[in-house]
């Protein structure tokens, strides 16, 4: 089936998240849509699977203009999406997420989830997928997951298939495993969507990339693109992908992990027995696939997970046991990795987030009472110094860009005295103008030689930060091996091997 | 990923735009809500039936009929709660002002202790339970310890206050510690409660003895809140309470750093834990808080107007509370002057039944309309037909709280 | 290609060492309660159960109990069970679900047997007792299959009772004015529809909190069924307040079968209607294709949008659904229990309606039991004052709510909502 959409324009109020968009994919293709976050891949593909309705412009399928009241419509057009947050509902089963919507019933209306799974069984065996229909979602890892969401797109004969950033939560193997399927649907005729901001596999895996920036097309090019020119069509001017900093001049080791281990509430280990330090004007990156304990790892740190033991030493002091606002008060400063859950309240002003864990310290408070002239006096200051762009100090932070809302995050953990500087995710979702500010910011605290720990699962951000780099997989640590460790073994190290094997894998490779 | 965001945040902002609707809209909505409730009142009137036997020949019988119902009735209701034109004295025309604000007292204490918990993120829908304990413990002090005056005002009042943030503390610990939803626990603890003083109302130490009822015995003269204005009034000095609960909550929620950490913990609790703040100590805090400003509303009640404590001690004060919280969007100033209307109403509604037969019971229609509507904007603007396309045409971003929240819910597609 | 086994978590060598105490502890509690209480506190007489009334046709023979026997057995079994249980989560295992109901019953059988062993006429009639219990039930479960319908569809109602106030109201005065309960009937599940509508459109389509709506509508019905009564009811009670009773249509033969033939075929129409709404409504949530789109919608709407399903429609229309089932609940008031409209009836019935959905877990036949179980205590109320107890009722009738909070905070099993209910679902 030949989908072709032309003109599409989605906005949001005043905001353009998509500018008349043209794209033409064919059967048995693999259309790339490459871009940054908030580029508007997902709302287009959201207009594209009737999630939302276009402000203006068309879908045509072989020709023919549709238009898509709702998934629903989408769906009996034959085009399936698998979202970059699943769509699967934990406590029901593989068969009834499966069935749901399109369900089999026998007489009177009841379910009749037998033909369902037959179906799974089916498409499981023909593509190697292995998923128990009877298995609960919620019981599954998340790379089944995906799989589930590929069945219920199958089974319902989809001939085009949307994966929105479907690497995001896979390990390099799985991903592998995932070009491997798409290789298989692509021979069988489907048309594949792949949405990512992924410069690598998007090379890999795709016979067309067409590349979008802020809501418009920027051209569709061939996946020979070197990944500069890829990398400038995306961003919209020349960027060097290499941060200048200087070497590092690390000091004492004055922060120490020993045999750390955190529990979730059921019992799993999220973090298992990791043992680390990070010396004074380091950084040291940990690298890894999202959700293999990175998290719980820095929110151990900063004594917000219940069940955490080992420990960890700041400056001599043990910090385990301690609460967030002791740890805090030991001059630990923690950019989370998701702002606007954890790191701003959305509806307090720009000046309240500056202070929001600082708040009942002087010159802020005196006793029970807040001094509303110091609090205000120190925004318009951080504003300044950290150029963020606001209308006032008394706007609500909610209304800012994410760039600004993560220098005001940066610049109220900055503007302490710091003994460790914790930094997960510093960039996502975030305009590169601001990277490289925030970036510089990083360095500079490093510079001023206190210990700097990064988070990311971008290994772009990880090689350009980091001195050292320590690789979790599945909450274990693989390893830590220096700054300039190739792409290929913090990979195979990122899908569970020890530092050394990897090094032994990767250089048998090359030979 | 927009819709996964804002599904998150929207329980939260549509509290917000509750708490920021524009005036305007507040107003429509008593205006709609009182329309409403005299249409209720006409069609129920006497006269309005038997002259809509003849509507056909004669409409104008009918429409003045139901006029003057609705009217009549409202005017009842604006004398026995403002001013009463037809009185002797001065001193009699003013006296339903009075009564209104003696009414006013317990709601405007207890929608306080509803907005504090609001605005922490929780629904403290247990203010009724919460006066009851307060004036329990106030009553037990005020009729079985002997203290100087003063002295003994003072006891009772923090036994309320303590009495009612014990009621409040059960929610909260439950909450904080097994994340039991304190919507269910305070509406229980209410029916608890109530069961509670029933029992302790047959009890020897709280029984009036001599008394077969279920009453107590009046409460010392000295544990009383004194009369403001003279005997010829029941304005009482817990109005003053009131006042000076509006101002601590004032100051408390914009100028402290509790305050500063309740509004955290309300607003994005998760921010709030990873700042240091404790989540779990704020929603104690704030239900003991809120529990205590119910018990005052106890305390106003029998310490000052009741002086004995019965069963119906609470009356419906902590429900209305909820409304009056609302309509005073868990600020404290609005939670002030909503609780003078709410107060009026009800002051005056005494007056409406005794003098034209209408019940009192409009005043909880009317209320509960009141809120209704100024929940649901868009529904008050559309049947005021104020323009809102004109607005969503415009690329100017829209300035108002209630788009702002929409806004950054949506703002995950930027 | 054996990706997946790859991929699974390792199971259960990673499980445990997160231990919960909340059973064992409360089983103590329990067990302490029996000790003192049951045990020690025994009286010196024997409880007698009634099972048969005398005009039965079959007769069942009374049970007796020695008060002090059955006391210091129940004690020690449930002290045993306490510390079986302690010693199950010290190692790291879970309690067996079996546990807590033979708990329970063991408790209710000590306290039973306490409390009419301690009442002047210690002697109870077993079948009345247990009838009465299911009487007073079915409006309490009518209001939690409301509660269960509209929770499971992710809106959460705590209009029930305003619902049943309505359904009570309507039904009074359509079948006073018609002269025909039935109609009465018909009327309460369509008034028990009008609040529906109201928590629909302000929740679903302006996004009003549901907990707010349905706190607020409460009030309104309260104040518009009270003002109504006090005029045009008590104006002309007989035109409008006057409603005929559904008669009780007994079944023959079955309704005299001892203890499950007055509870199953003898009862009114309305419930008849309740037993059948359990059922149908079980079977409907948990096998149907209607069902399952209800539950994907109260679970993760968005998830249920994506596959093709109208969210806001389906919960529109389960809420409305709710309130007619809610409506047949409020008729029991004034067509079956008494035969007229008073202001605030319900009394409450609406909350311990919630309170039994919550107990039960979000299932139609959980909230059964639940308010099977809430029904009984009322009635033990009763009829324990007139065998005279030295019980205060105050604290009987605060059981059900006592209970209630002890489930919310995970004492008394673990309770689980909808993951969607109370969130308003928004697109764009």
């Amino acid at each position: 089936m030949l989908l072709e959409l032309q003109g599409i324009t989605k906005k949001f109020g005043t905001l353009v998240a998509n500018d008349s968009i043209d794209l033409v994919v064919k059967p048995g293709e693999v259309h790339c849509l490459l871009g940054e976050n908030g580029a508007g891949k997902s709302t287009l593909m959201n207009v594209l699977y009737g999630l939302y309705e276009p402000t203006d412009g068309e879908i045509l399928l072989d020709g023919k203009s549709v238009t898509f009241k709702g998934p629903g419509d989408a769906m009996a057009a034959g085009i399936g999406m698998v979202h970059q947050h699943f769509m699967l509902i934990p406590v029901f089963t593989v068969a009834e997420n499966v069935a749901l919507g399109d369900e089999f019933t026998r007489a009177g209306g009841l379910l009749d989830l037998e033909k369902t799974r037959a179906k799974i069984r089916d498409i499981s065996d023909r593509y190697g997928f292995d998923v128990d229909p009877d298995a609960l979602i919620e019981d599954l890892p998340v790379g089944v997951q995906q799989r589930v969401e590929i069945i219920k797109a199958l089974v319902r004969n989809a001939s085009v298939l949307i994966l929105d950033e479907p690497t995001a939560v896979l390990t390099p193997q799985e991903t592998d495993e995932l070009i491997d399927i798409i290789g298989q649907l692509k021979a069988a005729g489907t048309a594949i969507v792949f949405i990512s901001h992924k410069l690598r596999e998007v090379r890999a895996v795709s016979d067309v990339i067409t590349v979008i920036r802020r809501g418009a097309v920027v051209g569709s090019v061939d996946p020979s693109t070197s990944t500069t020119e890829l990398a400038n069509m995306m961003v919209g001017r020349q960027v060097s992908l290499s941060l200048n900093k200087a070497p590092a001049n690390p000091g004492e080791r004055t922060f120490q992990v020993r045999n750390l281990t955190v529990l979730s509430p059921t019992g799993q280990r999220l973090v298992d027995d990791v043992t680390f330090d990070i010396a004074e004007g380091e950084i040291l990156a940990v690298a890894g696939v999202q959700g293999n304990g990175q998290t719980e790892l820095t929110e151990a740190i900063l004594g917000l997970q219940d069940h955490a033991s080992g420990s960890i030493k700041l400056k001599g002091t043990e910090l385990i046991g301690l609460k967030a606002k002791d740890v805090i008060r030991h001059g630990v400063g923690f950019v989370p990795e998701d702002r606007k859950v954890d790191g701003l309240v959305g509806t307090f002003s720009v000046a309240e987030n500056l202070i929001l864990n600082w708040y009942n310290e002087p010159p802020f408070a005196k006793g029970l009472a807040m001094k509303p002239s110091v609090v205000m006096a120190n925004a318009k200051a951080k504003i300044d110094e950290y150029d963020v762009r606001t209308q006032s100090a008394d706007s609500a932070v909610g209304t800012l860009s994410g760039g600004n809302q993560q220098k005001v995050v940066l610049a109220r953990e900055l503007s302490r005295p710091l003994n460790l500087f914790i930094a997960s995710q510093p960039t996502r979702g975030v305009d590169v103008g601001s990277i490289e500010f925030l970036h510089k910011r990083i360095v500079q605290e490093r510079d001023g030689g206190t210990p700097v720990m990064i988070v990311s699962t971008e290994l772009d951000e990880i090689s350009e930060l980091a001195d050292r780099i320590a690789v979790l997989h599945r909450g274990k640590l693989m390893g830590v091996v220096p700054g300039n460790t190739t792409r290929d073994v913090l990979g195979l190290m990122m899908a569970g091997m020890t530092a050394d094997e990897a090094l032994g894998q990767s250089a048998e490779e090359k030979q | 990923m927009s819709s996964q965001l804002q599904q998150g945040d929207s329980s939260r902002s549509v509290l917000h735009r509750i708490m920021g609707g524009s005036t305007l809209v507040a107003v429509l909505a008593v205006v709609l809500s009182i329309v409403l409730g005299g249409i209720l009142i006409a069609v129920t009137d006497d006269r309005v039936a038997e002259t809509s036997a003849y509507f056909f020949s004669r409409p104008g019988d009918m429409l003045t009929a139901a006029w003057e119902a609705a009217s009549g009735a409202y005017i009842a209701l604006f004398q026995g709660a403002i001013f009463n034109p037809r009185a002797d004295t001065v001193a009699q025309a003013i006296r339903p002002l009075t009564e209104t604000l003696t009414v006013a007292t317990p709601l405007i204490l207890a929608g306080l202790g509803v907005a504090i918990a609001f605005r922490t993120g929780l629904f403290n829908i247990g203010a009724q339970g919460q006066i009851i304990l307060g004036a329990t413990f106030a009553a037990w002090v005020g009729f079985t310890l002997e203290l100087p005056p003063g002295l003994h005002l003072l006891i009772a009042v923090v036994a309320g206050f303590i009495g009612g943030a014990l009621w409040g503390f059960i929610p909260g610990i439950l909450k904080a510690r097994t994340g039991a939803h304190e919507v269910i626990v305070t509406i229980m603890l209410n029916y608890v409660a109530v069961y509670l003083v029933a029992y302790l109302l047959f009890t020897p130490g709280f029984q009036n003895p001599g008394s077969s009822n279920p009453i107590s015995p009046r409460l010392d003269d000295s544990a009383l809140y004194p009369l403001l204005l003279g005997s010829g009034y029941r304005l009482h000095l817990g109005f003053l309470v009131a006042i000076a609960a509006t101002i601590g909550v004032w100051w408390l929620l914009n100028r402290s750093t509790t305050g500063f950490e309740l509004r955290a913990v309300g607003a994005n609790p998760n921010a709030a834990r990873t700042a240091g703040i404790s989540v779990t100590k704020g929603y104690v805090v704030v239900m003991m808080i809120a529990g205590g400003l119910a018990g005052l509303a106890g305390v106003a009640q029998v310490a000052g107007t009741e002086k004995v404590l019965t069963g119906g001690i609470a009356a419906s004060f902590g429900f209305d509370a909820i409304t009056v919280a609302l309509l005073g969007r868990s600020h404290p100033w609005g939670v002030f002057f909503a609780g003078l209307l709410f107060g009026a109403f009800r002051a005056g509604g005494v007056q409406m039944q005794t003098q034209t037969g209408t019940p009192i019971d409009i005043v909880l229609v009317v209320q509960s309309l009141i809120v209704l509507f100024i929940a649901a904007p868009p529904l008050v603007k559309a049947i005021f037909r104020i323009d809102q396309k004109k607005k969503k045409k415009t690329t100017k971003p829209d300035q108002s709280s209630e788009d702002i929240t929409t806004t950054t819910a949506a703002g995950g597609v930027a | 290609m054996s990706v997946a086994t790859e991929t699974r978590p390792e199971g259960p060598t990673h499980t445990a060492t997160v231990r919960n105490w909340k059973a064992p502890i409360g089983f103590g509690v329990g067990a302490l309660v029996a000790l003192l209480v049951f045990a020690l506190g025994s009286p010196a007489q024997t409880a007698v159960f009634r099972i048969s009334n005398d005009s039965d046709r079959f007769r069942l023979a009374d049970v007796a109990l020695p008060a002090t026997a059955v006391g210091w057995f129940t004690a020690v079994a449930l002290t045993l069970i306490a510390v079986y249980a302690f010693l199950q989560v010290r190692n790291g295992r879970k309690v067996a679900r079996w546990i807590p109901i033979v708990y329970g019953a063991l408790f209710m059988i000590g306290f039973l047997t306490w409390v009419v062993g301690s009442a002047n006429t210690p002697s109870i009639s077993l079948a009345g007792l247990i009838a009465g219990s299911v009487t007073l039930a079915i409006p309490l479960i009518f209001g939690s299959l409301s509660g269960v319908l509209c929770e499971r569809v992710g809106v959460v109602n705590i209009a029930i009772e305003g619902q049943l106030l309505s359904g009570a109201f309507a039904a009074a005065v359509a079948a006073s004015i018609s002269g025909n309960a039935y109609v009465g009937l018909i009327a309460a599940a369509f008034a028990g529809t009008l609040v529906s509508v109201v928590l629909a459109v302000f929740s679903i389509k302006y996004y009003v909190n549901q907990i707010i709506v349905g706190v607020v509508l409460n009030v309104l019905v309260s104040g518009l069924t009270g003002f109504l009564a006090s005029t045009l009811l008590s104006r002309d009670s007989a035109t409008f307040n006057s409603p005929p009773s559904l008669p009780v249509i007994s079944i023959p033969f079955l309704s005299d079968l001892p203890i499950i033939g007055g509870i199953l075929f003898r009862q009114s129409i309305v419930g008849y209607l309740m037993y059948v709404a359990v059922i149908v409504i079980y079977v409907g949530l948990f096998h149907t294709k209607w069902g399952l789109r209800v539950r994907a919608v109260g679970e993760h709407p968005q998830a249920a949008d994506t596959m093709g399903i109208k969210v806001n429609s389906t919960r529109f229309w389960n809420v409305l659904l709710g309130g007619a089932v809610a409506g047949f609940g409020g008729a029991f008031f004034t067509l079956v229990s008494v035969s007229s409209f008073s202001r605030d009836m319900t009394a409450g019935a609406g909350y311990i309606a919630l309170a039994a959905l919550i107990f039960g877990r979000w299932n139609p036949i959980g909230a059964f039991f639940a308010a099977l179980l809430f029904g009984f205590f009322t009635n033990l109320q009763y009829v324990l004052s007139i065998v005279g107890t030295s019980v205060p009722s105050q604290f009987m009738a605060m059981l059900p709510y006592i209970v209630t909070i002890l489930a919310v905070a995970g004492l008394v099993g673990r309770s689980r909502p909808p993951a969607a209910s109370g969130t308003p679902y928004m697109k764009e």
